[in-house]
């Protein structure tokens, strides 16, 4: 499997460690709401298809990614940098991706 | 500065590591090694915003630009400075003293300064087989117009982490961990064997 890192090119997933699901919303540090947290740590989509994910390249720029990788064909459709990787999410979810 | 020990040092039932012609040179050698030695192996980083202070601020301290893009770096053959990550660059220079100079250009508005000269052992491969003895250990494109001159590359092997930048058409120095470099070398010789090596 190869990973595209924005930076660094196409890259063997050797490279790459796993940071888990990406769909999950961090509630505030504050939040009482056990269900929220609960679900932060527990819920997951678990999709047989395109799902959004968190990967660290820590074998090369060690910046982290957000992927679209489908768990089916571990075809990879979109890789960029986290940094507003919610707001993409939003659109993924929105354009029917994920 | 502390004197710096080399983590190469030649020992008498490790002859990979002494000066000479080694492996399969009858037919010539097609590979050489040594370790560059650097006086100063520094890591700068920009805050989000200040890449081009940092650029600016590498200029005017060795004289070298970093062309635009990923991984892009530039060599004169004494000073060398390649981007390795989003905002970050290795910036080397054969003397010591280097991080001192950037003290009072890469300000903390700008970024950070790290002195990694002393954790970082620079080995040198070259060679018309320089090439080929690397594509054996990382998975990345070695061919000149994909990894052009002066241009720097973050990988690894068997998660020992090398930042690898090309110095010459057939020339590579890489740069890795310290106390991971006398095993890192000794594979880098096992596998120039078969183009037959020379130590300097």
């Amino acid at each position: 499997m190869l990973i595209t890192c924005p930076y660094c090119g196409p890259r063997d997933v050797i490279e790459f460690t796993y940071q888990g699901d990406g769909n999950r919303e961090r509630p505030q540090p504050a939040s009482q709401d056990l269900d929220a947290w609960n679900a932060y740590v527990y819920d997951r989509l678990n999709p047989a298809g395109d799902h959004n994910e968190i990967w660290q390249h820590s074998g090369g720029c060690r910046a982290h990614l957000r992927v679209v990788r489908n768990t089916l064909t571990h075809e990879i459709s979109s890789v960029a940098f986290t940094r507003g990787h919610h707001k993409v999410a939003a659109r993924h979810k929105a354009e029917g991706k994920i | 500065m502390v004197e710096r020990q080399s983590p190469l040092e030649p020992a008498p039932l490790e002859p990979e590591l002494r000066t000479g012609s080694h492996g399969d040179f009858e037919h010539g050698i097609e590979v050489i090694l040594s370790e560059t030695r650097p006086g100063s192996i520094l890591q700068l980083a920009a805050w989000r915003g200040q890449e081009k202070e940092l650029i600016a601020g590498i200029r005017n301290v060795t004289g070298l630009t970093p062309p635009d893009g990923a991984g892009a770096g530039s060599t004169d053959g004494v000073r060398s400075v390649f981007g390795f990550a989003p905002r970050k660059f290795t910036v080397v220079d054969e003397a010591e003293g280097l991080a001192s100079a950037f003290a009072g250009v890469v300000t903390p508005a700008v970024g950070t300064v790290t002195d990694l000269s002393h954790g970082r052992t620079a080995i040198r491969i070259a060679g018309p087989k320089a090439e080929w003895v690397l594509a054996k250990f990382f998975a990345i494109d070695f061919a000149l117009p994909a990894f052009p001159v002066g241009a720097g590359r973050s990988t690894m092997h068997h998660d020992v982490f090398a930042q690898i930048q090309r110095t010459g058409a057939d020339q590579f120095d890489i740069y890795v961990f310290r106390s991971f470099a006398r095993s890192f070398w000794k594979a880098l010789c096992h596998a120039s064997e078969e183009v037959g090596y020379e130590v300097q």
